[in-house]
């Protein structure tokens, strides 16, 4: 009976601690004053006192290979494929400096120090000897800080402050589990001979570069696979995990650094599969990756809590208050010395609010836990060094995870600048890093604007021809511009849907229209703000330049954009059907776009004249406040003509209905001017002067957004980024006019220049 | 203003960019050394005032030195364009990098220009005129269509264009 409880027990223990703590993130408060680890370790206290009070054992579950060989890779794969890959890059020395050197540091000095006290008579410790001591150190090192980003992503820090914390935390695990196994190894030696030591240097090093070089060869691989992925989308996630995991299992296999590996494989894997895996293949992956992680992470804190009660502690005063003592005073005299080594190299140097920040973020965690758990039994002493553990990991957590936000709220350390996303600040950055380029050039000094430029010649000519199926570069302006207007568009999209449940109706449309005069400049800052706070969740990236920040434990919300994406594709594909454009819709069609290389414009793009003409129907629609989780996945594809079928269901019927192709020829026929491709960049124009110019008034209908959306859609193919083609009749409008619509522009446009 | 090793490497580089050691450079041999830079032609624009042929190594220096990494670093740009210096602010380095003509605007055609030339093959002449007409209308207040230095500097406000325009070894 017994026996059967304990795996049971431990069974439902894990589903309601889960569930409880979905449920504490219910009640947002909590989450901001407790980081989600306190949470945790409190659950796993409780669960172990409960445990403890019916004499159960924990499930012997957590050891050392089920912990290295399934727990770890997801916790770091989570961390390394969520890295902010442009803010890493432009700050890797520092991250790098910290991570290894600082681990180095924090584990020398905790490890000599504690031997030093270790002669102390009245602790009884005697016995450790140095290169236990120096295992231990090792162990205590492992920086954790989640609870650290929580809060500072909250607050929005500064970005070098926030990816010096996150990248640190990442590679000195990958610097500890290598020192780990270092000192384990010697620590079962008798004698420690000069040239182990420097043996043990030299492969530190091997161990760290060998396993960076495994991990990009992984990616590229990993990347050149999903280049040829497009029939068989659905195991492109399976694709990317099993490389991963790959990567993982051979540098263990060649006992190098799998931690660096796995990050490696999937920082470089990361930019070039997001432009060949489907849309919904990126996100299961984001999604699956995100789960791994959070439930290996969460295991963790569980056991850890429950291993506080249940075990055998050894305590030592001594021995463990000196621990902590030391774990403060080396990390602190380690961010100092190194900060102030580091900061001439720097553009943006680390002011003292900084360094405290960094200095106090060193939370220890899961993994020291683990380390500590799974040491070897030989070592004499691994009792008092898990409780010593697990006392370092308490108090960190719950002390130092408490108090940072309040204390980095006190001090003011500097926050960062959400751009808000313009094309202005997009051009203008662009230039300047054309110039600085170039003035490096003149001066014959080549720093990071060089190295940068570089690369990124090399990626766009030899890289991504390779690994990327569809390999046209596409520079951030435009992919920004694209993203923006795919933005306006889903937000018209998301207001217009709230009122129209399947189908677009003219209808209701018109009504709207009478109404919605007023709203107008109210809406602008709303609208503003809404899109400031949009973007600045952290929307799915086209490329990463365009986004800063990622949240390391939230993934972006996009579902309510998806769901009317994907109901107005159902019905947009229903009323289309019907139509003779059906020979324009891919049978094999999962995803609703175009045929490779189709583009419908040429047909259709007359229509719009048509609905030009009737500007009212697509005019003001009335905008409700709109939410602010917009996620519209942009991807780089481009000029959807496809969309115009949309415009001809609007206009025709207000559900779904059939849409002739003689009706679309005759559209043809009335205008003369073939509107090719420039639906996709009129809508654009009332957009802009919408959110940019308050006194404008004139609104996209749903028109655009469908447009747009349908160009979303295509975009999950991604099949063509072909360009749009210029229309002959392009000019710039008279802006004075308030004109109302897109729509209606058109016909007044004339050559002007 | 720029310290001496860093002076005498700037004369070493500006000779070896004179390839015809007549102690001064022309535009083409600036353009040469920036030939792979898609603004290169224009970042030359800018060393040369209107109607100058020939820099000379002061100008050079003096022109380079408004790369200089500054103390005001962080706070970003707020220091306001004196007409009458020499020595101006990033963001008017910046801004004349798209005002070639000097009138104090970025109109719609130099927006093009500069988009056409750092975008290049990859978009077609209709999605740049659309970029550069969102720009326009991100950026402008006045209506006018053109973009004026203050509206440039404030659509980049938020910008650090200290911290971008400024090249470390230049201290």
């Amino acid at each position: 009976m017994e026996a059967k409880l304990a795996p049971a027990t431990g069974g439902r223990c894990c589903t309601c601690w889960r569930e409880l703590t979905a449920g504490f993130h219910v009640y947002h408060k909590i989450t901001i004053w407790v980081p989600e680890s306190c949470l945790l370790i409190s659950i796993g206290l409780i669960v172990g006192a409960i445990m403890h009070s019916v004499h159960e054992e924990p499930p012997a579950v957590l050891s050392s290979n089920v912990f290295f060989l399934y727990m770890l890779p997801p916790i770091v794969l989570d961390s390394g494929y969520f890295m902010p890959t442009r803010l890493f890059f432009e700050n890797v020395g520092t991250v790098l400096w910290f991570a290894v050197v600082g681990t180095l540091w924090n584990s020398i000095g905790i490890g000599v120090s504690l031997f030093a006290i270790c002669h102390i008579e009245a602790f009884g410790v005697q016995d450790i000897n140095l290169q236990e001591n120096l295992l231990f150190a090792a162990i205590i090192s492992a920086v954790d800080p989640v609870a650290v980003l929580n809060v500072f992503e909250d607050i929005s820090v500064n970005e070098q402050l926030y990816i010096v914390v996150f990248g640190e935390c990442l590679f000195s695990d990958a610097v500890t589990v290598v020192l780990y196994s270092m000192f384990t190894f010697v620590a079962e030696m008798e004698v420690v001979e000069p040239e182990d030591v420097f043996l043990g240097v030299a492969r530190f090093f091997v161990v760290g570069l060998g396993g960076m070089g495994f991990g990009v060869l992984f990616g590229f691989v990993a990347a050149f696979t999903t280049r040829f992925t497009s029939k068989v989308r659905e195991i492109e996630p399976l694709l990317i995990f099993m490389f991963s995991y790959l990567a993982y299992l051979v540098a263990e296999l060649f006992a190098i650094s799998s931690i660096m590996a796995i990050v490696c494989c999937a920082l470089t894997m990361k930019y070039y599969v997001e432009e060949n895996v489907s849309q919904r293949s990126s996100t299961t992956i984001r999604h699956v990756v995100k789960m791994l992680g959070s439930i290996s992470e969460t295991l963790i804190f569980f056991f850890l809590g429950v291993v506080t009660i249940t075990t055998e502690h050894e305590w030592n005063w001594g021995y463990i208050l000196f621990t902590l003592l030391f774990t403060f005073l080396w990390r602190g005299l380690g961010v100092l010395v190194l900060t102030l080594i580091i900061n001439p190299f720097r553009t943006i140097p680390f002011n003292m609010k900084d360094q405290f920040g960094l200095a106090y973020g060193g939370l220890r965690g899961a993994i020291s836990f683990a380390l500590a758990f799974t040491l070897p039994d030989s070592i004499g002493r691994k009792q008092l060094f898990i409780t010593a553990t697990i006392a370092v990991i308490l108090f960190t957590v719950f002390l130092q995870g408490i108090s940072i936000r309040p204390l980095i709220e006190l001090i003011n350390v500097r926050r960062t600048n959400r751009d808000v996303e313009t094309i202005n600040v997009e051009i203008h950055s662009r230039l300047m890093e054309h110039t600085m380029a170039g003035i490096e050039d003149l001066c014959g000094q080549w720093s990071h604007f060089y190295w940068k430029d570089k690369f990124m010649k090399f990626n766009n000519r030899i890289l991504r021809r390779i690994l990327i199926r569809d390999s046209r570069a596409e520079s951030s302006i435009v992919a920004l511009y694209k993203k923006l207007e795919l933005q306006n568009a889903m937000e018209i999209l998301d207001t217009v849907s709230g009122d129209i449940s399947a189908a677009p109706s003219l209808v209701s449309l018109q009504g709207e229209k009478k109404e919605s005069t007023t709203p107008k400049k109210t809406f602008m800052a709303e609208d503003l703000k809404n899109m400031h706070d949009l973007l600045s969740k952290n929307m799915y990236k086209i490329r990463q330049r365009t986004v800063a920040f990622t949240s390391k434990h939230a993934l972006p919300n996009d579902n309510q954009p998806r769901e009317i994406l994907i109901r107005r594709h159902a019905n947009i594909r229903r009323s289309l059907r019907h139509g003779s454009f059906q020979s324009t819709i891919p049978r094999s069609q999962k995803y609703f776009s175009l045929p490779t290389g189709q583009n419908l414009g040429s047909k259709y793009s007359s229509v719009r004249r048509r609905y030009a003409d009737d500007h009212e129907t697509m005019s003001e629609v009335a905008y409700p406040t709109r939410r602010s989780r917009f996620n519209q996945p942009k991807r780089s594809s481009s000029g959807a003509m496809m969309p115009l079928h949309m415009l001809e269901t609007l206009k025709e019927v207000p559900s779904t209905d059939v849409l002739n192709e003689s009706q679309s020829e005759s559209f043809s026929k009335d205008h003369g001017k073939p509107q090719t491709g420039s639906s996709y960049s009129d809508s654009r124009f009332p957009t802009h002067r919408r959110h940019f110019n308050p006194p404008f008034d004139n609104n996209n209908g749903s028109a655009d957004d469908l447009r747009n959306e349908d160009e979303a859609e295509e975009e999950q193919r991604r099949r063509h980024r072909g360009a749009l083609r210029p229309p002959p009749s392009w000019a710039a409008e008279p802006r004075d006019d308030a004109l109302r619509n897109p729509l209606l522009r058109r016909p007044q446009w004339n050559p002007k220049k | 203003s720029v310290s001496a090793a860093h002076l005498l490497r700037l004369h070493q580089r500006f000779q070896l960019l004179d390839k015809d050691s007549s102690g001064s450079l022309r535009s083409e041999d600036l353009e040469a050394a920036l030939s792979e830079n898609p603004i290169g032609v224009r970042i030359v624009g800018a060393f040369f005032q209107l109607g100058q042929e020939m820099v000379d190594f002061p100008s050079f220096v003096r022109i380079l030195a408004h790369f200089r990494p500054t103390e005001k670093n962080r706070t970003g740009d707020g220091v306001q364009p004196d007409p009458g210096t020499q020595m101006k602010c990033p963001s008017s380095v910046a801004f004349q990098l798209y005002d070639r003509d000097r009138d104090g605007k970025i109109s719609r055609t130099e927006l093009l220009q500069v988009l056409r030339e750092m975008l290049g093959l990859q978009v077609t002449e209709e999605q740049l005129q659309s970029i550069a007409e969102r720009a326009i209308q991100e950026a402008n207040l006045d209506r006018d269509d053109t973009i004026c230095f203050d509206e440039f500097r404030k659509s980049l406000e938020k910008v650090n264009i200290n911290h971008k325009l400024s090249v470390r070894f230049l201290e």
